[in-house]
């Protein structure tokens, strides 16, 4: 089971580092889909017992992460028309490095945190430290309105596989309200997007900075 | 004993003989994907033979550094390819450290290539020689670190014994992801080395978007004769290497084992073509995330050793 | 039988005379050159005389001590495995740097400085020796002061030239700075040993604290010598500046006493906490791979040079820091190969950076100038030189079967050990310092290349580049004998393993006869091997060529031009183009400044385009806190600079302050 677990989790990682690297924002939305796909397998993987809370959990987030939100994603960038390269702050080269950096330190970071013997025996800690800094890192080093939307999931998919650790002990409500917000969040951003769009022609976030006053 | 000298004699005359075979199937590949004929498998075999028995065309510009590139070059891979078990067999020469004399003699390769490009006092060789100098400050940390995972798997410094860990492991205590990873760096290593699609395209007729084929411009009769020989078994060498790590397989008996690496060899070319065929060429300036993402798979494959 | 050291201080006295005859004889004279060469070599001579007796004397280690009147301490020099690693180039370089001055700084062609720089040449020498021989803190700095002192007025050798004198004083400026620091240091060591005896390892235990500040404030006193990386501020510009001779043995050798140093230092303690060495790699790997990017950008040949130093400590560096891991794991693999290769990668390079900086010399003396883009084609002009110069490079890349290649796999091989064990933490710097040896590796491919490219290849892209030819047999002999010595330790290396044994147990402390030695971890024949084997490729490959060219005659013609009716030898590929790419790919590092005239109209009639690399550290790290520290204080300044008697009074008020503080 820790097999696949790890081997489900080096792919999500190698997503993130794919996230920071690609150029397209539509690779950059099909890479977040296909990792909340992922994701959305672990509970099934990691749950011992025969119940039916996993699936509905797996289930939802699926959909949710892999079609529901890509596809909002997708239509936003249809409507916005907005030109197909990311626009990083710095480069993609040292964004990359960043976000190597940080999975280094999340591994090395997790090794020395006192977890339970079955918890330090898969990568589900330092994964979703590695997540959570690639969202950071999406948010901070990104232009973009939507890349920013993209940051978010993934900071939220971070948060997503710590609570793998707790799958036993909380709710599953508490894990679908989390899905819920971030339909939610989701969706008011690219409603935002639109009307961004055509206000003002343009999805810099900098320029949001002229709003201060 | 004689069984050792019978091995090394094949890995001599593999290397001597095939090389220009991958380069065939590679393009018998890219033809079948693009429904053409496509030139014969042994196409480069005839292109060689054509060469040495041309005059060169030597430029006024150049001095001696010209003509030892090729020559250079050429040594430089054979020796490295004497450093390179294939399949199961060991390497006709294999002593502690030698991966790193291994990595070194491309870097001979690539100055004496380069240096032979800026001779001819050509703008586009030296833009050539710019791509190429610059690529391989960041393919050479890459192959480093795939080389760190094999180090820790097998304990040793050298490469045969090295590329050899992976076989005498069983399937449960292999490092499967960690392999997985530098194996998928070490392909990135063996396009960009290659210069193959997506790094460089080799056929295209553009001197502007070219590396290595841009280099060799005014090589001629049997000097391009000597680069393309070269170019053939640095990318047999640098598949072997690779085959080693992705496909640890061995059955004991010579007589399957030597088939059995041909077999895999030509399967590596033909991933290779289809990879050519199904992808585009990058931007110039797109190729260094690729070639640092292949150095983060690696140096992620050492991280995971570590655990 | 002659004692060793006593051969040694006689090669001093010898050396630093040798500038004093031709002080006293006509300035348009070249009688006063001939003698300082000939008392160099003499010294020199001399010194291996003494450096072979110590070698064949057995002995670990040979002192004399003496009580003398100055203040503080006693006369106490000494010779051990570890002082005679580093008096090799300092004998070698002085020799062969004088004879090519004959030359190539002729005294009737400079009678303004050519007495004092074979003056201050001969002083720099015996101070080095000095300061690898002081076995006393108060000696080991005189020889140090008298050695910057003596480097400053040769750097400063034209100091007419604005340019020059500024390198001179950043050079001043930061060497007091390092001094500062060895004040502390001594002060440090006296506290902890009671005495200023030196390069004993302290016995019984210190506080930590203690231990780390020694430890931090040698590694910087020491390190602004050596030239790492963020103190490598005043290394360019004093490379660049000086007369090439001078620049070799700048970087040749002067750059080795900081290592000396720093090797010194990091032996203080018999059980160094961990993080010592893991910074060292660290540091290392930061200076090995900043100090060849910044080579790269770099248009000025000398330069480039001098930047590649930079690179080339970063790796001795990383010798060190792995030596000083193998002493906290306790695994003598480690410090063997580190020190071993740190320390032969140091003799390597006072053989090819000589070597290089004296072609640079060569080509500098034939066109007057270091913009390499402006050069080119000089490999048909100075056919002797450009061989020269590819020997030189393919070692300093540490391509084999060349010097720089053995070093390097020490050092390699050595990391490799260090991450296959399971020791602590030590795998992640080892993990980090083998990639970037190898980036470090393909980038000095590039500088290099650049070098060679942009100066020798092609067609020559000014008129004075093609008037170029090459220089004096004076000047060619000991670059021969350089290159000479990289081709043998390429192949022999064998030949040095006893000299490094014996450093290495030096600096473990431990009898000669108790360390491991080198051949046991590397198959040191195995290079020559290699080089064989490399040498009847190549020469079967000539052969094959030349048969085939016999059968078919090969032709000449122009270069390929694509067509292209009119190409003049103007568009060529310059060095900064090859490097540009580079140079954008370490931009966040290098900043490199770019001038650009933009084109409007349609028949636009006139455009320029400049880039220039200037040192990052020095213009955005250094200068600018200086100039608000010097702001700040500046209203401190009226009391200095007024007439004599403001500062009589001065005299005056400290007395009777004094006074009145002693009657209270």
């Amino acid at each position: 089971m820790n097999a696949s677990v790890n081997a489900l989790l080096v792919v999500v990682l190698l997503l993130n580092l794919f996230l920071l690297g690609t150029s397209r924002i539509r690779a950059l939305i099909q890479g977040a889909a296909l990792q909340g796909i992922l994701l959305g397998c672990m509970p099934l993987l990691l749950h011992q017992h025969l119940s039916p809370f996993p699936f509905v959990i797996a289930a939802a987030t699926m959909i949710l992460k892999g079609s529901i939100v890509p596809q909002m994603l997708f239509k936003a960038l249809r409507d916005a028309q907005i030109k197909r390269e990311v626009e990083p702050l710095i480069g993609l080269i040292p964004t990359m490095l960043l976000g190597a950096l940080g999975t280094a330190i999340s591994i090395a970071f997790a090794s020395q945190l006192a977890l339970v013997p079955e918890h330090s025996q898969t990568l589900v800690v330092p994964a979703s430290f590695a997540t959570v800094l690639t969202g950071f890192l999406l948010l901070t080093t990104r232009i973009k309105a939507i890349t920013q939307v993209i940051g978010y999931l993934i900071l939220e998919n971070g948060i997503y596989i710590f609570g793998m650790l707790l799958l036993e002990a909380m709710p599953f409500l508490v894990e679908l309200g989390i899905l819920l917000d971030l339909f939610v969040g989701i969706f008011v951003v690219s409603i935002i997007i639109h009307h961004i769009n055509r206000e003002f022609a343009s999805l810099d976030t900098r320029r949001l900075a002229s709003l201060k006053e | 004993m004689i069984a050792h000298a019978f091995n090394t004699l094949i890995h001599l005359v593999l290397l001597i003989t095939m090389p220009p075979m991958l380069l065939g199937v590679i393009n018998k590949t890219k033809a079948w994907f693009g429904g053409r004929v496509g030139p014969p498998v042994l196409q480069l075999y005839y292109d060689l033979i054509r060469l040495v028995q041309k005059g060169m065309v030597i430029s006024t510009t150049t001095t001696w550094i010209f003509q030892a590139g090729p020559i250079i070059t050429l040594g430089a891979v054979l020796l490295a390819a004497l450093l390179i078990p294939f399949g199961r067999f060991d390497a006709p020469i294999h002593f502690g450290g030698d991966l790193i004399l291994f990595a070194y003699l491309f870097a001979l390769g690539r100055f004496f290539t380069t240096a032979a490009a800026l001779d001819t006092g050509s703008p586009f060789e030296g833009m050539g020689a710019a791509r190429e100098v610059t690529f391989a400050c960041l393919s050479e940390p890459a192959l480093f670190l795939a080389f760190l995972v094999l180090v820790k798997l097998s304990g040793t410094y050298s490469l045969t014994p090295m590329l050899h860990s992976p076989m005498a492991h069983t399937f449960v205590t292999l490092p499967v992801a960690s392999l997985l990873l530098i194996g998928a760096g070490l392909f990135i290593i063996v396009l960009a080395e290659n210069c193959r699609i997506p790094v460089d395209d080799p056929n295209t007729h553009l001197e502007l978007t070219m590396i290595h084929e841009v280099m060799v411009l005014d090589h001629s009769g049997p000097l391009l004769g000597f680069i393309l020989y070269g170019a053939s078994i640095k990318l047999f060498v640098l598949c072997a290497l690779l085959l080693n790590v992705i496909a640890p397989f061995q059955s004991r008996f010579a007589m399957i084992d030597w088939p059995m690496f041909i077999v895999e060899m030509l399967a590596i070319s033909v991933v290779i073509g289809v990879v050519e065929s199904v992808m585009a060429r990058l931007q110039m300036r797109h190729v260094p995330t690729l070639l640092v993402s292949a150095s983060l798979l690696c140096g992620f494959g050492f991280l995971l050793m570590l655990r | 039988m002659p004692m060793p050291l006593e051969l040694m201080l006689v090669a001093c006295v010898v050396a630093a005379s040798s500038g004093m005859p031709g002080l006293v004889i006509s300035r348009r004279s070249n009688a006063g050159q001939w003698i300082a060469a000939a008392l160099n070599v003499v010294g020199s001579t001399v010194g291996g005389c003494g450096l072979i007796a110590h070698y064949f004397s057995g002995t670990d280690i040979q002192q004399i001590s003496r009580t003398w009147s100055l203040p503080l301490g006693h006369f106490a020099v000494g010779i051990d495995g570890l002082s005679a690693v580093f008096l090799v180039p300092i004998l070698l370089i002085s020799a062969l740097g004088s004879i090519y001055g004959l030359e190539y700084w002729r005294q009737s062609e400079h009678p303004r400085n050519g007495k004092k720089l074979r003056f201050c040449w001969g002083l720099l020498t015996a101070a080095m020796m000095l300061v690898v021989l002081a076995r006393d803190a108060i000696v080991l700095l005189m020889g140090w002061e008298i050695m910057a002192l003596a480097a400053f007025f040769l750097v400063a050798t034209e100091d007419w030239n604005i340019e020059v004198r500024r390198a001179a004083w950043v050079f001043l400026v930061a060497a007091h700075v390092g001094t500062l620091c060895l004040f502390a240091l001594f002060g440090l060591l006296r506290y902890v040993n009671g005495s200023f005896d030196l390069w004993a390892s302290t016995s019984g235990e210190i506080p930590a604290w203690l231990a780390n500040t020694i430890f931090v404030v040698g590694m910087i006193g020491f390190g602004l010598k050596a030239g790492i990386m963020p103190l490598h501020v005043w290394l360019p510009g004093a490379h660049a500046n000086a007369p090439s001779h001078v620049s070799a043995i700048l970087s040749g050798v002067l750059l080795k006493a900081g290592v000396y140093g720093m090797i010194r230092v990091a032996a203080c303690m018999p059980h160094p906490p961990m993080w010592w060495g893991m910074t060292l790699l660290v540091i290392g790997s930061i200076s090995g791979i900043l100090g060849i990017a910044f080579a790269v950008a770099q248009h000025d040949f000398k330069r480039l040079l001098a930047y590649s130093s930079v690179e080339n400590i970063g790796i001795i560096t990383i010798g060190i820091g792995l030596a000083l891991l193998g002493r906290s794991a306790g695994h003598s693999d480690w410090i063997v190969l580190g020190l071993g290769g740190a320390l032969l990668h140091l003799l390597n390079h006072s053989l090819f950076k000589p070597l290089l900086f004296m072609g640079a010399g060569s080509v500098l003396h034939a066109v007057h100038t270091r913009q390499s883009d402006l050069l080119g084609g000089l490999a048909k002009f100075m056919p002797r030189t450009f061989a020269l110069i590819v020997i030189g490079a393919m070692s300093i890349c540490g391509l084999p079967p060349f010097n720089g290649f053995v070093s390097e796999f020490l050092i390699y091989i050595g990391l490799f050990h260090v991450s296959a064990s399971n020791a602590g933490n030590a795998w992640i710097s080892a993990a980090l310092a083998a990639p970037a040896l190898a980036m470090i590796g393909a980038l000095a491919v590039a500088a290099f290349v650049k070098l060679i490219g942009g100066i020798f290849c092609g067609t020559p892209r000014t008129e004075t580049a093609s008037h170029a030819h090459d220089p004096h047999m004076l000047m060619l002999v000991p670059m021969v004998f350089l290159a000479v010595c990289c081709v043998l330790i390429g192949l022999l290396p064998m030949t040095m393993a006893g000299l490094l044994q014996r450093a290495i147990a030096a600096w473990e402390m431990s009898p000669s006869s108790a360390t491991i030695s080198i051949g046991e971890f590397v198959p040191l024949y195995g290079f020559l091997v290699v080089g064989l084997l490399l040498a009847v490729l190549g020469f079967a490959g000539a052969m094959a060529i030349q048969r085939l060219r016999l059968r078919q005659p090969s032709t000449s013609a122009g270069t390929w031009d694509c067509g292209y009716l009119r190409p003049t030898s103007r568009i060529q590929y310059t060095g900064s183009s090859l490097s540009e790419m580079l140079t954008k790919l370490f931009g966040w590092v290098l900043f490199p400044k770019k001038s650009i005239v933009v084109l409007r109209a349609l028949f636009p009639n006139q455009a320029a385009f400049s880039s220039e690399t200037p040192d990052t550290v020095l213009d955005r790290g250094v200068l600018p806190p200086l100039r608000a520290i010097e702001r700040a204080i500046s209203w401190i300044r009226p009391i200095q600079g007024g007439p004599v008697q403001v500062y009589l009074l001065y005299v005056l008020a400290a007395l009777l302050t004094l006074l009145v503080f002693a009657s209270w």
